[in-house]
């Protein structure tokens, strides 16, 4: 247990990954539901840049999709807060309950 | 207990507690803030496995990037001192008792599995080998997905600023009683001035 393997990694990632998940579940104000939705990419993150270094050490095929999901997640982002602002300036709330006009 | 495995445990618990903190404290900034530790702890963790890059990469776009976002479109949107609402009970319940037994599935799975790493020799992970890959065309190469991505961004960019643009209206889309003030008011207007020419 002194040596940190790849199964301590592997811990921390999936504890995040369901830290965020019960985040995502229990808050209805957009703005933490998308800060969850981060924790769970960052816990994706983890995850390959581990599977990189302890098994596949001679590839770095690991550390690319690293790469492109940080990039995709700063996109994705960028425009939920666009889309958060904009539903704000329509019905002053950014709580999900409150976001149903297209529903009927 | 060596001073490395002191150190992943020091990163490790500064990822999960600020992870958690992010999930259930009720002010929405501090909220925020406890997000950026989590993710300083990410990004520390990056550097732990020697891959600087990555590490750096981390730190400029979630944590120079997205935090600061975030805690923009806080202020924009929220008074951020007040506390948001408490979930239900029964939905905190229920999405605690998921994420604990989909944790404790994954984690049984991942201790059954015998991981067996690579014998061929290692890649420096360093920002030459990175670049040649990313930009190589061979069939080992990233270029096609790089270019895709570039694509993604520009239209993650134009699409934000068509969605947040503030719409003026046109003059005959006012609703009638601002434009009935807006009228009156520049009647007063001109009639002050003609009053002050008089004078």
């Amino acid at each position: 247990m002194n040596e940190i393997g790849l199964t301590h990694l592997l811990f921390v990632s999936i504890a995040l990954f369901f830290i965020g998940v019960y985040g995502f579940l229990t808050r209805r104000n957009m703005i933490t539901m998308l800060m969850s939705i981060e924790l769970i990419l960052n816990s994706v993150n983890i995850n390959f840049i581990a599977f990189n270094k302890y098994l596949y050490a001679n590839k770095l095929d690991g550390l690319f999709f690293t790469i492109f999901v940080i990039t995709i997640a700063a996109a994705e982002a960028a425009v939920a807060i666009a889309i958060i602002i904009n539903l704000y300036r329509n019905t002053r709330s950014i709580d999900v309950e409150d976001a149903d006009t297209m529903k009927f | 207990m060596s001073a490395s495995t002191i150190i992943f445990y020091i990163l490790s618990a500064l990822i999960l507690g600020g992870g958690i903190l992010a999930v259930t404290v009720r002010k929405i900034f501090r909220a925020a803030i406890f997000l950026l530790f989590s993710l300083i702890g990410i990004a520390g963790l990056y550097f732990y496995l020697n891959y600087e890059f990555i590490g750096a990469v981390q730190i400029v776009v979630y944590v120079g990037g997205i935090v600061v976002l975030i805690i923009f479109s806080v202020f924009l949107t929220h008074a951020s001192g007040d506390d948001m609402n408490k979930p239900k009970l029964t939905r905190s319940i229920f999405s605690l008792l998921a994420a604990v037994f989909a944790f404790a599935l994954t984690m049984s799975y991942v201790l059954k599995e015998q991981f067996v790493p690579t014998t061929q020799k290692a890649i420096e992970p360093n920002v030459t080998n990175i670049g040649t890959q990313m930009l190589s065309t061979s069939a080992h190469g990233y270029v096609l997905p790089f270019e895709v991505v570039s694509m993604l961004l520009l239209a993650a960019m134009i699409g934000c600023i068509v969605i947040a643009i503030k719409v003026k209206l046109p003059a005959h889309e006012v609703p009638s009683d601002i434009e009935d003030n807006r009228l009156m008011a520049a009647s007063k207007d001109t009639l002050g001035s003609a009053l002050t020419e008089q004078v």
